[in-house]
């Protein structure tokens, strides 16, 4: 059966080998995609894609287009997709396809693998041997704490009683103080908020520059919104590095030594993914990440 | 922190929101013999579309037509 809709994972190069011995594919085996299906490759012009056909009912244009509006719907077609990419890419170079890349048969495939052949050739040479690494910083304080230095008058709380349910800064009598004491408050608090944001900033830039020398390219996402994320700790730095496979201990150990040294941040490492966010060359932050292994080598 | 032990992520631990980041704003676009394109979808859900420009602020490009 070659007609029907193929959902398209992840673009490798063909070994010449037999189909089942496609080293990504040796790795899907038990693992199964976005509609459940089981994931096979089509093979043309020494690529192959890695992929699946999925019924009409939800991949057609119309349905894939009101599914795309259920959030439960796109987060199992979303963690499908990156099960099967990270998968078959956990030891062997996989090119990441956007999610909900959709073909018509097994010669939309063909025709997909022709008409990028030489965008992914390069890509694949460039990414072999590389693995993505996600690293997040959070600033730890609260953006609007008490102000250092300046018990409230009157409060029976010294600066560093732990507050329970009393929060200084949003004061509920106002009557309590005159008004110019409450402004001349608000300013220290938000003077107080300037300093820690500059530490919180500067925690980020070493953070982001010392992962770049370790890194071959590097990509800032957007910070994430606490509303998609469910972290209320303002995100600082989302990034993402490309890492040679063999220096990721290296890369991860770092990680972990900035985050001992920046206190006003938390730093979470996520990885090793697919290379997912260095699959276009012209999107990387060059300029950044070229230091090329820069105290890395030892 | 965590270090998944060897191959791929830990299942299920990984936030959706990291997923989506890299899934939307990464990956090869293909073009053409495709039903549709992610960025022809006309998102009606709010959150969804507070989702989609929150990962994607930085970097419309992909989302464009080619």
């Amino acid at each position: 059966m070659t007609d029907g809709l193929r959902y398209a994972y992840a673009v490798v190069r063909d070994t010449g080998a037999p189909e089942a011995a496609l080293d990504a594919l040796t790795a899907l085996e038990g693992v199964t995609g976005v509609a459940d299906e089981s994931v096979y490759a089509v093979r043309h012009l020494g690529l192959a894609v890695l992929a699946g056909a999925v019924p009409g009912e939800d991949y057609a244009e119309g349905p894939l287009r009101e599914r795309l509006e259920d959030m439960a719907w796109l987060e199992k077609m979303a963690r499908a997709h990156q099960r099967v990419v990270d998968t078959a890419g956990a030891e062997s170079c996989v090119l990441p396809v956007r999610l909900a890349t959709v073909c018509h048969g097994d010669e939309g495939l063909r025709r997909m693998l022709a008409t990028g052949r030489e965008r992914f050739a390069s890509a694949l040479d460039r990414l072999e041997g590389r693995v993505e690494w996600g690293v997040k910083a959070y600033a730890t304080l609260p953006a609007a704490g008490p102000p250092a230095g300046e018990p409230p008058a009157g409060a029976a709380n010294t600066a560093d009683a732990p507050s329970t349910a009393d929060a200084p800064s949003t004061p509920n009598s106002p009557g309590a103080m005159s008004g110019r004491d409450y402004l001349r408050r608000r300013k220290a608090q938000r003077q107080a908020a300037e300093r820690r944001w500059g530490d919180t900033e500067e925690g980020a830039r070493l953070v982001h520059d010392t992962l770049c020398g370790l890194a071959e390219q590097s990509r800032l996402h957007p910070p994430q919104d606490p509303r998609l994320s469910g972290i209320s700790d303002h995100n600082v730095l989302n990034a993402a590095y490309l890492v040679r496979r063999e220096d990721s201990a290296d890369f991860a150990e770092r990680v972990g030594e900035l985050a001992g040294r920046t206190p006003a941040l938390r730093v979470e490492l996520t990885g090793p993914w697919a290379p997912y966010s260095f699959t276009a060359m012209d999107e990387t932050s060059g300029t950044e990440g070229k230091t090329e292994g820069a105290g890395a080598d030892g | 922190m965590t270090m998944a032990p060897e191959g791929p992520l830990a299942h299920q631990q990984i936030a959706l929101v990291d997923v989506l980041d890299r899934l939307l704003a990464g990956g090869v676009v293909i073009t053409g013999d495709l039903t549709l394109r992610i960025a022809d979808v006309d998102l009606v859900r709010i959150d969804l579309r507070a989702l989609i420009s929150s990962v994607n602020a930085n970097v419309p490009s992909p989302w464009e037509e080619p």
